[in-house]
């Protein structure tokens, strides 16, 4: 280790020429396995100086060794101090030498040590890889280059971004290129009218990062002129960025507003048009998400090729299961307390506390992991708005139970004996309609509804039987304010409190948020008591 | 149930042998310890491990032997997550079950709630969990991380190594966040950051809909300026903001997040590919590697028939207290309260990490502040590790407190002496 360091220091001597642009004989380059060995063995310190010449040494073999040492894919093998980079492979890795690329067999973690990175010499790996592979053929590969030299914006990659762009054919990664170069300009000591120049581009960027160099220039900047362009450009960056903001908070309000109305949906018909207060609503959820982790257990012992459709097939068990328990619940308990709010609302309350103590102690307290199958993971951009997959899902799932529900209770038999049920008992009675049957089939479909939406919140949530507990409040606040007995009335409802949640957050907190959304709805209650929709005629009394 | 009264006829038919043999055998009976651990309720999610390990300590030291000749015997009570609940337990352990010390509690509200029963009664506590400081009592030995032991030293970190210049202070809204960023955000200043660089964020518990917060975070930190969160996020509202930072693409080599309340446990609800790099600040990882360590995490395995399961810091402090209670109750001789508080000082015992911690006069121990970075399996790379450190009780960089020092020795016996006017009795009680 001691023998390397003069090696290390003559290597970062050798880089800062190389990066100066002083470009020296590559029959000067250093070579790679000595390199290898100081990535291996130096502090963090010698560790970076070695990752700067491996980017400029051009080597090959220096990208996925960079990219196997950012991955924490990189080992040394204990007994024979071999460099290696280990593929996971089911319990084992799969092993190829650094230097040479040979497949060496397989091994364990026990018999290799890890190479260890930390977060900025990830950065650095990023940056190198970036300048290494600003060439590749992949024009993928190509336009993330850019995009990381851009962000990292550092004089020294000017020279390799100049090679890059004079061979570059598509417009767009150009566009890319030219971006990163104009950062690493603004980043190098180039004549002021370069660096106004290169304001320009960064400004037409407009989005979060531009904001970050011109906001950085701006504050570094001692030409006069190159600080007030800079000022200028971060200023009207940042006004096109305060148009996005308010689009991006309706879209969050939206998202948070599907949660709301999946979670209140099943309570809307539970307590809305049965009117029983069933505060074991949450625990139907949490049952639900449960169902999906027991799925998505067995799938991953028995079917691992069938995860991504995990979801898909926990929806209708988790119907049932909760379901299924909605109807004992209804049978066992709540039909005898009809009439008797009070009594309900303590017996339901007790049955969720006995609830989230049973799966606490078949599943055990702490969380339990639900994986996002892979067209939910992920995010893609519209414009300066940030849409996650699983969000978007969630949003159309929501809209999808409730047309299906509306759908249920307007056109089906069920559908039909459930309104007449809930609007005059009696009159259904004579009619013939078995309403305790009714009864317990409506409270079914409520907790089934509750069970779907587990499935869904399992993907945002804590999986851990509190997970229904924060939702109880939020579901009756929904169904309250929407109207109870409406199911237009829960989606619109559902959908205000998300939109005006998501306002109300970046200028109040999300503490005070909260309460002055519980404010609100108090004070609205006073004004309108049945909520902005309200049933009218004779169920009402 | 017939083997059970065989053993427990042997034992009295032991003692009573003994019990000629010697006076320190006399006392057959088993020597209580009680377990004041939530195991349902919000907070069950965490305290449940720290009843189980107190139970495995408790019978590791009964093969020993037990302790002054005296098996040890677990009462485990359920304070249910509730504060008030809290204290009627610990009344109950004390008073009734007659335990010779209490391991227990872990917010920070359920220690004030129990706090005036142990100096009432005067009880022993053994506080497992890091908090935020500005407390002292001659009743409660904290083997958990004061502040300065963890989020400055965190902190520290990240000013040099990532060169972080902006900073997002974000916790759940309640007092061990409120005190510990009031501490980050007088010593920031106090190194030169200014108070536009300095965001505070704070969030009701259970927190689930992160979007925008984190959104305001990602705007935030495209000041130019390299951000960094410091988070004080605590319990079940961490998995939505670690997987709302892993769909917004907020990578750790943008803007890293050191946690003080995430740990091994908190990970296993989540996939941590995406948080690769992200941090942590504790005095214990699961992934230290030396052989107390490996002994430790083997035990614990076997002991939960759990390959799997992991262990965690709070955990660690359970066994450094434990395996000090021991110490002082055999230097003591008794398992009187007055004489173990007075031998608990200055025993030291073996930590995990491979070195010696020690109980300090103000009743705060020594630790090595590690800090770790994800990694993909849930586990944690130690990337920094600073020498022993000392709990401060009385944090330097809070104006009402930097005077106070705390000392439970003779003749002085003060949680709160205030050096500059002398007297005991500065702040608190």
């Amino acid at each position: 280790m001691l023998s390397l360091r003069p090696f290390a220091i003559l290597l970062s001597a050798l880089a800062t020429m190389l990066a100066s642009g002083l470009i020296a004989a590559t029959a000067f380059a250093a070579d790679l396995p000595t390199l290898v060995g100081s990535l291996t063995t130096g502090s963090f310190g010698d560790r970076e100086t070695a990752i700067t010449a491996m980017a400029a040494s051009g080597e090959q073999r220096a990208a996925p060794i960079l990219e196997a040492l950012a991955a924490g894919q990189l080992y040394v093998r204990k007994s024979d101090n071999l460099v290696l980079i280990g593929k996971p492979d089911g319990n084992q890795l799969s092993l190829t030498e650094a230097i040479s690329g040979k497949a060496a067999g397989s091994g364990t973690e026990a018999d290799l040590d890890r190479v260890r990175v930390n977060n900025r010499l990830r950065g650095i790996i990023e940056a190198a890889i970036g300048s290494l592979t600003l060439m590749s053929p992949d024009p993928r590969v190509r336009r993330g280059a850019a995009e990381a030299l851009f962000k990292r914006r550092d004089a020294s990659s000017l020279a390799a971004l100049d090679v890059a762009l004079a061979a570059e054919k598509d417009p767009r990664i150009k566009q890319s290129m030219n971006e990163a170069r104009a950062a690493s300009v603004l980043a190098s000591d180039a004549p002021a009218a370069q660096k106004i120049e290169a304001i320009a581009l960064v400004r037409a960027r407009a989005d979060r990062d531009s904001l970050g160099v011109l906001q950085a220039v701006a504050s570094s900047a001692t030409d006069p002129e190159v600080k007030a362009a800079a000022a200028a450009g971060a200023d009207a960056v940042r006004q096109t960025l305060a148009a996005w903001e308010v689009a991006q908070n309706i879209w969050y309000g939206i998202s948070l507003g599907s949660v709301l109305l999946l979670a209140a949906i099943g309570l809307a018909i539970t307590f809305g048009t049965m009117g029983v207060i069933n505060m074991a609503h949450g625990e139907m959820v949490m049952l639900g998400a449960y169902t999906t982790f027991v799925v998505q257990e067995i799938i991953r012992t028995s079917a691992p090729h069938l995860f991504d459709v995990s979801l898909l097939i926990a929806l209708p068990l988790a119907f049932v299961v909760a379901g299924g328990i909605g109807i004992l619940i209804e049978r066992g308990i709540i039909r005898f307390l009809y009439g008797r709010p009070l009594d309900t609302l303590l017996a339901t309350w007790g049955l969720s506390l006995v609830l989230q103590q049973a799966v606490r102690s078949i599943f055990g307290s702490s969380n339990r992991e639900v994986g996002a199958p892979s067209w939910m993971s992920g995010a893609f951009q519209v414009g300066q708005i940030n849409v996650t997959y699983g969000r978007l899902w969630i949003v159309v799932f929501s809209m999808i139970v409730f047309v299906t529900l509306i759908l249920v209770l307007r056109k089906t038999p069920l559908g039909l004996y459930m309104r007449a049920v809930t609007q005059n008992r009696p009159m259904a009675s004579a009619m013939g309609i078995r309403t305790p049957r009714v009864d317990a089939l409506t409270f079914g479909l409520g907790s089934g509804i509750a069970g779907l939406a587990g499935v869904a919140l399992s993907q945002i949530d804590n999986v851990s039987p509190n997970l229904g507990q924060g939702y109880i409040i939020d579901s009756f606040m929904v169904v309250v304010f929407g109207g109870v007995g409406n199911l237009f009335g829960t989606l619109i409802g559902a959908l205000t409190l998300g939109v005006v949640n998501k306002f109300l957050e970046p200028y109040a907190g999300a503490v005070l948020g909260k309460i002055l959304v519980l404010v609100f709805i108090i004070l609205f209650i006073q004004r309108r008591p049945r909520g902005l929709f309200a049933l009218k005629g004779r169920s009402v009394e | 149930m017939k083997f059970g009264s065989m053993m427990r006829t042997g034992l009295v038919a032991a003692g009573l042998l003994a019990g000629a043999a010697g006076s320190a055998f006399a006392q057959g009976a088993p020597i209580k310890v009680g377990i004041l651990h939530s195991l349902s309720g919000t907070m069950a999610i965490s305290e449940t491990t720290l009843k189980d390990v107190m139970l495995m300590l408790i019978e590791e030291q009964n093969k020993k032997g037990g302790v002054l000749g005296r098996k040890l015997e677990a009462v485990v009570v359920d304070p249910a997550s509730n504060w008030p609940l809290f204290a009627e337990k610990a009344r109950e352990l004390l008073q009734k079950d007659k335990v010779a010390a209490v391991f227990g509690c872990w917010t920070s509200v359920s220690r004030k709630s129990v706090l005036p029963v142990f100096e009432e009664l005067n009880g022993i506590l053994f506080y497992p969990v890091q908090y935020e400081g500005e407390e002292s009592s001659r009743n409660v030995f904290y083997t958990g991380a004061a502040p300065n032991q963890q989020a400055i030293p965190a902190v520290d970190y990240l000013m040099a190594n990532e060169k972080v210049q902006r900073w997002v202070l974000a916790g759940t809204d309640y007092v061990y966040p409120r005190t510990t960023n009031k501490i980050l955000e007088a010593y920031l200043k106090l190194k030169g950051v200014k108070q536009e660089d300095i965001l505070i964020n704070y969030t009701p518990f259970g927190h689930s809909d992160w979007q925008s917060i984190v959104a305001d975070i990602k705007k935030f930190g495209s000041a130019g300026k390299k951000t960094a969160v410091v988070s004080t996020i605590n319990g079940d509202a961490n998995v939505p903001f670690y997987k709302e930072l892993g769909n917004q693409g907020i990578k750790a080599k943008d803007i890293p997040v050191v946690a003080f309340s995430v740990g091994e446990e908190e990970l296993a609800g989540i996939d941590t590919k995406p948080l690769i790099g992200h941090l942590a600040a504790w005095n214990y990882f699961q992934s230290v590697k030396n052989p107390t360590n490996e002994a430790f995490i083997k035990t614990w395995q076997t002991f939960t028939k759990n390959p799997k399961r992991v262990t965690n810091d709070p955990m660690e402090a359970h066994v450094i207290g434990f395996a000090m209670w021991i110490e002082a109750v055999k230097k003591a001789g008794t398992t009187d309260a007055d004489a173990v508080i007075d031998a608990m000082i200055g025993i030291a015992v073996p930590n995990l990490t491979g070195g010696l911690s020690a109980m300090m006069p103000n009743h705060h121990i020594t630790k090595p502040v590690l800090i770790g970075e994800i990694q993909g399996n849930g586990q944690f790379d130690v990337v920094s590790s600073t020498a022993l450190v000392l709990g401060d009780e009385w944090s330097d960089y809070l104006p009402d407190s930097k005077d106070l020092i705390s000392d439970w020795r003779k003749p002085m016996s003060c949680g709160n002496f205030n050096v500059v006017t002398g007297k005991c009795g500065g702040k608190g009680k």
